[in-house]
């Protein structure tokens, strides 16, 4: 099979790859003691990984994977057991309590139930880490005002958060996390007690503010759809430790790990339909026809290779399924085709894929 | 028993009960209130973290709300003389009164300040808040609704607690009823004692709802 061609890169400020990671893990391991009904229970275990900066970055993970440990292990929430976290090149366990509470002010964060205060305002949930920064009540409403116009709040100051949308809740939240201008934005589970369509504009939200204010985003899903909306990096975790890491769309492409198959595979259209999933055959018999799962991305996707196939293998192509989809901001389309199992067509079409870049899986044989 | 001489005998007990419950509820609250705020930010792992404080303190609250109010009136009589000068009279009833009021109120300020969702706690952690802000920012904003339902509770019991300090003389409605309407047998008496402090509970518990009902912003309100 053909290596992976590079793609160019995603819009955006993308950093220079010699820019210093805006996180850095490095050996970073988290034991909870064995308490008194309990044993010790390890929830992270070697993690090296570093945070480009300028990235929207995500860490996806089933539950109990260690991804709530890890976010809060960037602002000092949790300590670590083992290893270091720098943010900026600082080492957060290291710090004071003092410098700690200096150093969340510049790194926000937003949660999946939103966090606010219910007895205050739109408004002066936002102000809140500014009051806590002892900002004088000028500046803080010369801060706010603005930030509200930009989560598309500002008419919606003086509400109650309980008079509010899950999806405005969030942007209260958003808004409230950028307040103090901070360099990283950490985001644990924040669109998974949202709607589809909800989440879809939040996810847009944090794209804008990535690309217009230039900050990092850290992010943590269990979602598969949310890396593949905005992050342009991303790492699996699975049991405590990084299974897999690095473009998102590289990822996506050709997953290493069992893990990433497995939450690869929840996402709509990587499957075949039920019914011709269950007559598949691995191996063929007279007649029959091979299934095969073309991925099209980088300079194939823009080529009309389907029409020349047809012509190229001199025998009639299929199409079963097919979906075309944008992956870290670049396009890729993957498309399930038949053709006959024939020795002399199959060796054509090798040729063909070889010829063209084109990315192929047989996936089985049948009538 | 004459009208006027039951309505100036109503007026002036009242003003007893009123001063009692106001002195003991003001005092007991103002150092109540921080022990119970200690008492749900001590435990471990907590904002001030200080497990064996916190279990010294909530097992002398725990003593001192499993005694019975009239016990505790007689038992701490030498510290009431202490602290009012005297045993006898409103002013002495005011001492136990506070002494009772203390626990309870640092109790229900524990489950009141307990409820606050924790995530809260840690998005203002997140923020950069200290302990202090986040007690004042956080805890006791949130908490307000029924921080203010606790201290109504408290002046409601207040209320009956006072009744039970005419064993030392310190007056108030409830020794009214007990003394004319109970030993004397007028029952005109005991039914108008009864009757006034209905009317008196009815209202703390009404102006305390009201109040509770306003602080309240987590609920969506309709007009």
């Amino acid at each position: 099979m053909a290596d992976i061609p590079t793609a160019p890169p995603p819009g955006g400020p993308l950093p220079a790859d010699t820019a210093p990671p805006m996180v850095a893990f490095e050996q970073v391991s988290k034991v909870y003691a064995a308490t008194g009904s309990q044993a010790a229970f390890t929830a992270l275990d070697d993690i090296n990984y570093s945070v480009p900066r300028g990235t929207i970055t995500g860490i996806i993970g089933r539950s109990g994977a260690g991804k709530s440990t890890l976010i809060r292990l960037v602002n000092g929430l949790e300590k670590p057991t083992g290893g270091r976290v720098l943010v900026d090149g600082t080492d957060v366990a290291a710090q004071s309590e003092s410098a700690l509470r200096t150093l969340r002010r510049s790194v926000g964060m937003i949660f999946q139930h939103f966090n606010l205060l219910s007895s205050r305002t739109v408004f002066d949930n936002v102000a809140m880490p500014l009051e806590i920064a002892g900002q004088s009540p000028a500046e803080i409403k010369a801060r706010v005002a603005p930030l509200l116009d930009l989560v598309g709040l500002g008419d919606k100051a003086g509400r109650y958060p309980a008079e509010l949308s899950g999806g405005q809740k969030q942007r209260v939240g958003i808004a409230r996390a950028l307040a103090t201008s901070p360099k990283l934005l950490l985001s644990d589970e924040a669109t998974s007690a949202l709607d589809p369509e909800t989440t879809l504009q939040i996810l847009d939200l944090l794209k804008t503010i990535n690309h217009d204010l230039g900050l990092t985003v850290l992010l943590i899903t269990h979602e598969m759809d949310v890396i593949k909306a905005v992050t342009s990096h991303v790492a699996v975790l699975d049991q405590g430790r990084v299974a897999e890491s690095g473009r998102t769309f590289d990822v996506f492409m050709s997953p290493q790990h069992a893990t990433t198959r497995v939450l690869l595979s929840s996402m709509p259209g990587s499957g075949l339909p039920d019914a011709i999933q269950r007559r598949l055959k691995p191996t063929p018999a007279a007649g029959d026809n091979v299934l095969v799962r073309l991925v099209f991305f980088g300079k194939t996707a823009n080529q009309p290779l389907t029409a020349r196939m047809a012509s190229t293998l001199e025998a009639d192509v299929n199409i079963i399924a097919g979906a075309i989809d944008e992956i870290g901001g670049e396009p890729c389309g993957t498309l399930v085709v038949a053709y006959p199992a024939d020795p002399a067509v199959m060796e054509r079409a090798a040729q063909f894929y070889q010829q063209t870049g084109l990315r192929a899986e047989v996936l089985g044989y049948g009538a | 028993m004459a009208p006027e001489m039951l309505l100036s005998l109503l007026t002036s007990t009242l003003w007893q009960t009123v001063q009692m419950v106001v002195v003991a509820g003001v005092i007991g609250t103002a150092i109540g209130l921080p022990i119970g705020v200690f008492l749900a930010t001590s435990g471990k792992g907590e904002l001030f973290p200080a497990p064996l404080t916190n279990r010294i303190i909530g097992l002398i609250v725990n003593a001192t709300r499993s005694t019975p109010f009239i016990i505790l009136v007689v038992a701490i009589i030498p510290f009431t003389r202490l602290v009012a000068g005297t045993s006898i009279g409103t002013g002495a009833a005011i001492v136990p009164l506070t002494v009772a009021t203390i626990p309870f109120v640092a109790r229900l300020i524990e489950a009141a300040i307990r409820e606050v969702d924790k995530g809260l706690i840690e998005a203002a952690r997140a923020m950069g808040a200290t302990p202090f802000q986040i007690v004042t920012k956080v805890l006791l904003a949130e908490a307000r609704p029924s921080i203010t339902m606790a201290l109504t509770l408290t002046i409601v019991s207040l209320i009956g607690y006072s009744a039970m300090v005419g064993a030392v003389g310190g007056g108030g409605l409830g020794d009214l009823g007990i003394r004319y309407g109970y030993q004397r047998f007028m029952p005109e008496v005991m039914l108008a004692v009864v009757l006034v402090l209905i009317v008196l509970v009815q209202a703390v518990q009404s102006a305390g709802d009201a109040l509770a009902r306003r602080f309240d912003k987590r609920h969506r309100k309709h007009g």
